[in-house]
Parts: structure tokens; sequence; C-alpha cells
């Protein structure tokens, strides 16, 4: 008996061949892969960069002063974007839910309700969006009503609710009609009220089910606060628009564009970290 | 087998090469006109060479504004800018029926693109930076900026550029007007700024901006036809001492440039120029100067 000798692992003849045979093709794999992206990479460069009008594009989509010009003006006109967007995004998903709860009404005695919300949503998801800016931006003010506002921002976001809370009532019911009927019977059955059942049982599980839907509708609504400046308010693109026309460079819009690329990465990497979350949750059989 | 693995592999490459070379846009012709010397240019009347053999393909952008235009039928012959693309074209030795039209937005006049223009006059001014990008005519009307209010705006009383710090003020974007505002007025409130003179017109009549600023021949036609109880509350001396211009836009590098800034050039000598201003403009009626 060797009590006190410690034996340690040692692989196989066989294991160790395997592991060699597994590094060998995985490098191979990788040196491929490299040499293949290398190799796209270098002939759509050669094809961009010996394009007859190269030259030209780099000047005018690529100039480095313009950019630099052009960024504070751009910053600026970003904050409006944002605010319109954090105000109007709050504001469609309250409307929204409201809208959504009241198409999934149950009986006779809402059919109203029921048929003014499914009008709402037919109607402003109908109706494009420029069109809505334009009737609030300068039909309002033309009514020359008394403590009506004629500011186009305000008017503007009241648009963006107005069309966005369609497009998020109608996600937020397809999240309440995916939830199985079985879990409203059962809540019934402990004596839940028609109500305690919806607020505890039904819209939790709802709107959890929806929010990668409902962070792309955010997305989209993060750019078309930008159709605001219809009624003359500077936002990002056209503040980046002012320049492109004053000085004929087109960069102005590259740095707008790269700007919004930089906000929706992390919204959009968000959205798949509580999507991922949520799943590793359900997989595990934890709370509803 | 690996036979076949290498001629994959060689396929692949081959199709990502003739891949990018597909998409590089064709030669819009007029990229190596910087290589001719100027100096062998010809101007030969109804010769030139131009985007149709024998025919003038004039740009502007629609709606076609009054007075510039009349109708939004640039063809028409009539406003300022009418007459004067068919005067040019009778310099260069193009009839009017020779001359053919092209709805030209805005961006497209001076985008890096191929062009579908010989040239395009659209009451763009000429400027240093701008020429970058475009080539300009000699300059074809000398321009004057104005400021119109509407009856019980806070700007219908100014007489000073300093009584208009206050307004809130709003102007077209990519135009002359938006830079007085900025460059001349310096407002304490951020201008309002319309892709459209449109869109100002209803903004001034709303009450939204307290007044807009154009060029004088639009502020002149906008107070006595559309916005009648506005008027010219005045317009602005040159601005930093130096006359502003409106130029025809002409692809960076054309053919044509001195041919057309020689037409020009040649009208105003004749006085071709001052008459067109005259019976289009009307700008015997003088608006106050805002000092």
């Amino acid at each position: 008996m060797t009590l006190d000798k410690q034996e340690l692992y040692v692989p196989s003849a066989r294991r160790t061949e395997r592991e060699r045979y597994r590094r060998v093709r995985t490098r191979r794999a990788t040196a491929i892969a490299a040499v293949s992206t290398l190799v796209v990479a270098v002939a759509l460069y050669a094809g961009i960069v010996s394009s007859p009008g190269w030259q030209r594009t780099r000047e005018t989509f690529l100039s480095l002063d313009e950019a630099r010009t052009s960024f504070p003006d751009i910053m600026r006109g970003l904050w409006l974007n944002l605010r319109l967007m954090v105000i109007c995004g709050a504001l469609a998903f309250l409307f929204g839910l409201l809208i959504a709860v009241a198409r999934t009404l149950r009986g006779p005695v809402f059919f109203p309700l029921r048929a003014l919300a499914a009008a709402y949503t037919d109607f402003f998801r109908g109706l494009p969006l420029i069109i809505n800016l334009l009737v609030m931006i300068f039909g309002v003010p033309a009514l020359r009503l008394t403590g009506v506002t004629t500011d186009p921002i305000v008017l503007g976001g009241a648009a963006l609710v107005l069309t966005y809370s369609a497009y998020v009532a109608e996600v937020v019911r397809s999240g309440i009609e995916s939830v199985h009927p079985s879990q409203r019977s059962a809540a019934r059955s402990l004596g839940l009220s028609h109500w305690q059942s919806l607020r505890h049982v039904v819209l939790p599980q709802a709107v959890r089910r929806v929010v990668p839907p409902l962070l792309n509708d955010l997305v989209s609504l993060q750019k078309d606060t930008g159709l605001v400046s219809i009624g003359g308010a500077i936002d990002a693109v056209y503040a980046a628009q002012i320049v492109v026309g004053k000085d004929f460079n087109f960069t102005p819009y590259i740095v707008a564009g790269l700007v919004f690329v930089a906000l929706t990465i992390p919204m959009t990497r968000f959205t798949d970290w509580v999507t991922a979350r949520m799943d590793r949750r359900r997989a595990q059989g934890g709370t509803v | 087998m690996r036979l076949i693995r290498l001629a994959t592999c060689t396929a692949t490459t081959l199709l990502a090469a003739a891949t990018a070379a597909g998409c590089a846009p064709q030669s819009d012709g007029t990229s190596d006109s910087a290589s001719s010397p100027t100096t062998t240019t010809s101007c030969a009347p109804g010769k030139l060479s131009t985007q149709t053999a024998g025919k003038l393909t004039v740009g502007t952008d629609k709606p076609a504004y009054a007075p510039w235009f009349q109708d939004d039928k640039p063809a028409n012959g009539k406003g300022f800018e009418s007459a004067v693309a068919y005067a040019v074209a009778k310099q260069l030795g193009y009839a009017p029926a020779d001359v053919v039209w092209q709805t030209v937005p805005f961006n497209n006049a001076f985008s890096p693109g191929v062009k579908k223009f010989d040239f395009d006059l659209n009451q763009i001014s000429i400027s240093d930076t701008r020429r970058k990008a475009v080539d300009f005519s000699s300059g074809y009307y000398d321009v004057r900026q104005a400021v119109i209010a509407v009856k019980g705006s806070k700007a219908y009383g100014a007489k000073t550029v300093a009584d208009l710090k206050n307004a809130k003020l709003g102007a077209q974007v990519g135009t002359t007007s938006l830079d007085v505002i900025n460059d001349t007025i310096k407002p304490t409130q951020t201008p309002a700024v319309f892709q459209k003179n449109d869109f100002a017109k209803s903004a001034l009549k709303n009450g939204q901006v307290d007044a807009i600023v154009v060029d004088l021949p639009t502020a002149f036609y906008i107070t006595s036809a559309e916005v009648t109880d506005a008027k010219i509350v005045g317009q602005f001396d040159s601005t930093g001492g130096k006359t502003e211009q409106f130029g025809l836009v002409l692809d960076k590098g054309s053919k044509l440039t001195s041919c057309v800034s020689g037409a020009v050039d040649a009208l105003r000598k004749d006085g071709t120029l001052a008459a067109l201003d005259k019976q289009w403009l009307s700008e015997a009626v003088d608006a106050p100067v805002l000092k």
C-alpha cells in the first residue's frame, strides 16, 4: 500500500494524439479564415479606392475638417433627439399599454372601447408619420386656439406619441395574448378579480415577453425624433444638413450617422443581455 | 480532394475580386477634364460638349418659386432665372427649342455623383467653400437679404439689426439667409430652420416665428402675393463688405465653365442682366436698410 505516494494524472497516448489533432485543425481553420478575410478586405479596398470617383468622394464625404467643424452643432442637436426619445418613449409606452388593455377587455359591455382602440391603432399605423407631424406642427397652430402651444417641438413630440402609441399597443397586445388562458383562469379561481389578474399575473409576463420588440421601437423612435425638424427645430441630422447645405460637403451626415450608431449599439447590447437573462431564468424553471 | 479544395479557394478569391471590381462606379466621363488645358477650350456656338449633343440641359429645383420662375414651369421663359437661362443659352448658341429642363433637388446640384445637367440655377450663392465641390459661373445676380415680419409680431417695428436680436427668426436651410441670421443678427434664440420656404411662410403666419429672412425679391413676392399682412421690415447691407452673388452651378471641372462664365459676363456687360432684373424682379420699390 502506497498511502503516502500521490499519483498524478497522466493522459493516455491516444488522448494526447487526439488533443494534438484538434489543436492542429483549429490553427488551420483560424489561418484559413484570417487569410480569406484579408483577401476579401484587400479586394474591397482596392476596388473602392481605384474607382474613378474615389478622390472626390473622399473629399466630399470623409473630410476631417468638415467633421471637426460640424461635430459641436451635431451634438447640440443630438440633445434634442435624446430628450424627445426619453419623454415620447415613456408617454408612448403608457398610452400604448392603455390601448392594448382596452383592446383585450372581455365582454359585450366593452365593445365600444375595443372598437375605438382597434380604430386608433389602424389609423395611426396607417398614417405616415411625416403627415401626422405636418398636421400637428402647422395645422394645430392655424386653429389659433387660446392656450394651445405653437411650439414645434411640443407639437412634434405629440405627433410622435400618437404614432408610436399605436405600434407599442400592438406589441403589448401580442404580449398579453401570448399568456396562456390557463394563467388567467388559475388567478380567477384563486379569487383574484379581473383587474387583479391583469395587474399581478398577466401584465408582468406580457411586458417581460415583449421587451425586445419594445426596445426595437425605442431605437426606431430615437431616429424618428429627428423628423420634428420639419417645424424648424434642429436635431442632430438637421444640424448636419445645415452644414451640408452651407459648405456642399456631405461629411456631417456621416458624423451624425456614426453618432446614432454609437448610441444604438449599447441599447441593442442591453436588449440582448436582458433577453438572454430572461431566457436563462425561464430555462431554470424560475419564478414566472 | 486537395485539388477540389484548392480550386474552391481560388474561385472564392476571384469571385470576391470580381464583385469588388463590378461594384466600382462607371467613369462619369468628366474625370479626365482636369488633364486638358483650358487654353484649348473652344466656345463654338451650339457645339459645346454638353450632356446631349446639340442640346443645353438646365437644372432647377421643384417647386420653382416666383419671382425666379412662374407657375412652377421653368420652361416658359418667365421669371428672372428662367429668362437668364434662355439668355445664357442664346449667348452660347442654343435656341430656346434646344434648351431642356431637368428637375434637380438642391442636394443633387452639388453631390459628387454624375450630373444630369449642364448647369443648374436655383438661387445658389457663390462661396469659396462651395467651390471645392462644384464650379460656379460668374455671378448673374447681386443678392440682398431682407426680413419679413407679420403685423403684431415682436419684429414688426424693427429698424436696426439690434432690434431683431431678441426675436424668434426663421430661414430656409442651405441658404445665405440663414447665414445672415447666424453671422449678422446673432439672435439670442436659436433660429428655426426650415426645409422649404413654404414651411417658413406657414410658421410666419402661425406666429411660430416672429420674422423670416429671405432674399429681397422673394421678400417682395411673399409680402405682395402670399402673406399679405406681412411687410418687409428692412434689408441688409452687403455682409462683410463683399457682394453676395448667385451663380450658375456646374459639375466640378466641367468643360463648360469658362464658356458659361464668358456668356454671363457678356450679358452683364451689354445690359441684358440689368434689363431682366428690372423686368422680372421689380425692385423699383425700395426697402429700408437695417444698420
